[in-house]
């Protein structure tokens, strides 16, 4: 399901919890699915069992996953992660415009680039689904 | 729990484990790391009943260890150079096994056996350094004990086996609470599978720690700070290591993120970057504080 890298070298909790959320923001691991239990994850891993519950605790805490007692985790409703989430990205985004400014960017250039990526259909709200 | 005690562990005038104080808790993965000859192996006899304590105490589970079988009954220990019995074949081992452990499931024994393709026709004393350390892990997985006690049993085996035995592990672990205690030189390694580490020097404890509050609690730095401030600035800071290349600084530090990231802000640095420490380099400046540095004694 996921696959650790070894020459990472945050902790391997923050990797699942990272790989894990990711899979749920793109909807691979789609609303009230289960995630596998701690220890087939653990043993798929080859890692430490608490790592792994670490990592579900957190995923919980941070809203993506949903517990039921005896039965594991399962993937919340994410609108308000997602909005989170986007709240996130533009402020780093707008940090990232900041710089450009400041350092003599042309906004038509950053409108390019903007088109490039969205195609030239944003002004219509186009986004990708 | 395995508790230690102020245990102290000589031979003639060598003070092989030093007044040492350790809590091992229930269904975690403790990992023993320490230079070579700083106790690791003696501190696993004397957890194994093996060697008598000459101070202090060392119980599991509040029981005293040596010469108490009823204690023993709790853990199986796979030791470096695991014994067997001359010219005995896996079977007749594991029937010796079975007789000492009540927990024993041979259904597990024959499963593992099998599943690893160990010949178990041929005697033990044909099998290769990593097949005996393969038995040796089988034996203590099938014993159904509370506690396996590993001395560097990874080292001897390949990275297939390997990922093997920490799955097992890991499953025994979620499945009924199996505590691991592990030594190893192989940091990387323990690093991955520990929730809590033990560091050894000379006998004594330098620290013991969950393995995350270790690298919340120690920072690398590297940094160019400008002309007019030195690293004598910096006093306020509890640094360990100080390195410098240039006007490039690489600092190791004890303190939390925030703090060193505030103190080092008010310098203005040039340039400035937090590296995250491995267990490896941890280990490498904390000993090196204690005065253990090979490399001045290679370069």
């Amino acid at each position: 399901m996921i696959i650790l890298d070894q020459t990472d070298r945050r902790p391997i909790y923050e990797q699942i919890v990272e790989k894990l959320s990711d899979l749920m923001l793109r909807g691979i691991l789609s609303e009230n699915t289960p995630l596998p239990s701690v220890r087939n994850l653990a043993a798929e891993l080859s890692i430490n069992p608490n790592t792994v519950q670490r990592a579900y605790n957190e995923l919980d805490r941070l809203g993506y996953t949903y517990s039921v007692k005896g039965k594991g985790s399962f993937v919340a409703e994410l609108c308000s992660v997602r909005e989170e989430q986007t709240k996130l990205l533009i402020k780093s985004f707008s940090l990232d415009i900041t710089k450009l400014y400041e350092a003599g960017v042309p906004a038509e250039l950053l409108v390019k680039e903007i088109n490039s990526i969205y195609g030239n259909n944003y002004s219509e709200g186009g986004s990708k689904q | 729990m395995i508790e230690a005690r102020n245990l102290t562990k000589r031979f003639d005038d060598f003070t092989a484990v030093d007044n040492i104080d350790l809590t091992i808790r229930d269904a975690c993965v403790f990992g023993l790391v320490g230079t070579n000859g700083a106790g690791k192996s003696t501190f696993m006899k004397m957890a194994a009943g093996i060697l008598k304590p000459d101070a202090g105490t060392i119980t599991i589970d509040g029981d005293e260890v040596f010469e108490k079988p009823l204690t023993k009954e709790r853990f199986f220990y796979i030791s470096d150079d695991h014994y067997f019995f001359s010219n005995s074949a896996p079977d007749e081992m594991m029937r010796f096994y079975a007789n000492i452990y009540p927990s024993f499931d041979k259904d597990r024994y024959n499963k593992l056996i099998k599943a690893f393709e160990l010949p178990d026709k041929r005697k033990v004393n044909t099998y290769s350094k990593g097949m005996k350390k393969l038995l040796a892990i089988i034996y203590g997985l099938s014993a159904g004990t509370k506690y396996l006690f590993c001395d560097e049993t990874f080292d001897g085996l390949d990275p297939v086996m390997r990922q093997a035995v920490k799955s097992l592990i890991a499953s025994d672990m979620a499945d009924r609470g199996l505590t691991p205690v592990i030594t190893s030189h192989n940091l990387r390694e323990l690093e991955d599978i520990c929730d809590h580490v033990g560091l050894l020097h000379k006998g004594g404890i330098l620290l013991s720690e969950d393995l995350d509050d270790m690298k919340i609690n120690i920072h690398k730095v590297q940094c160019v700070l400008p002309e007019q401030y030195t690293e004598a600035d910096l006093k306020d800071l509890d640094i360990i290591i100080t390195e410098k290349r240039g006007s490039l600084l690489t600092l190791t530090i004890r303190g939390s993120e925030d703090s060193i990231n505030a103190a080092i802000k008010q310098l203005d640095p040039i340039f400035y970057e937090m590296v995250p420490l491995t267990l490896e380099e941890i280990f490498i400046s904390e000993t090196e504080v204690k005065g253990y540095d090979i490399k001045k004694l290679i370069l």
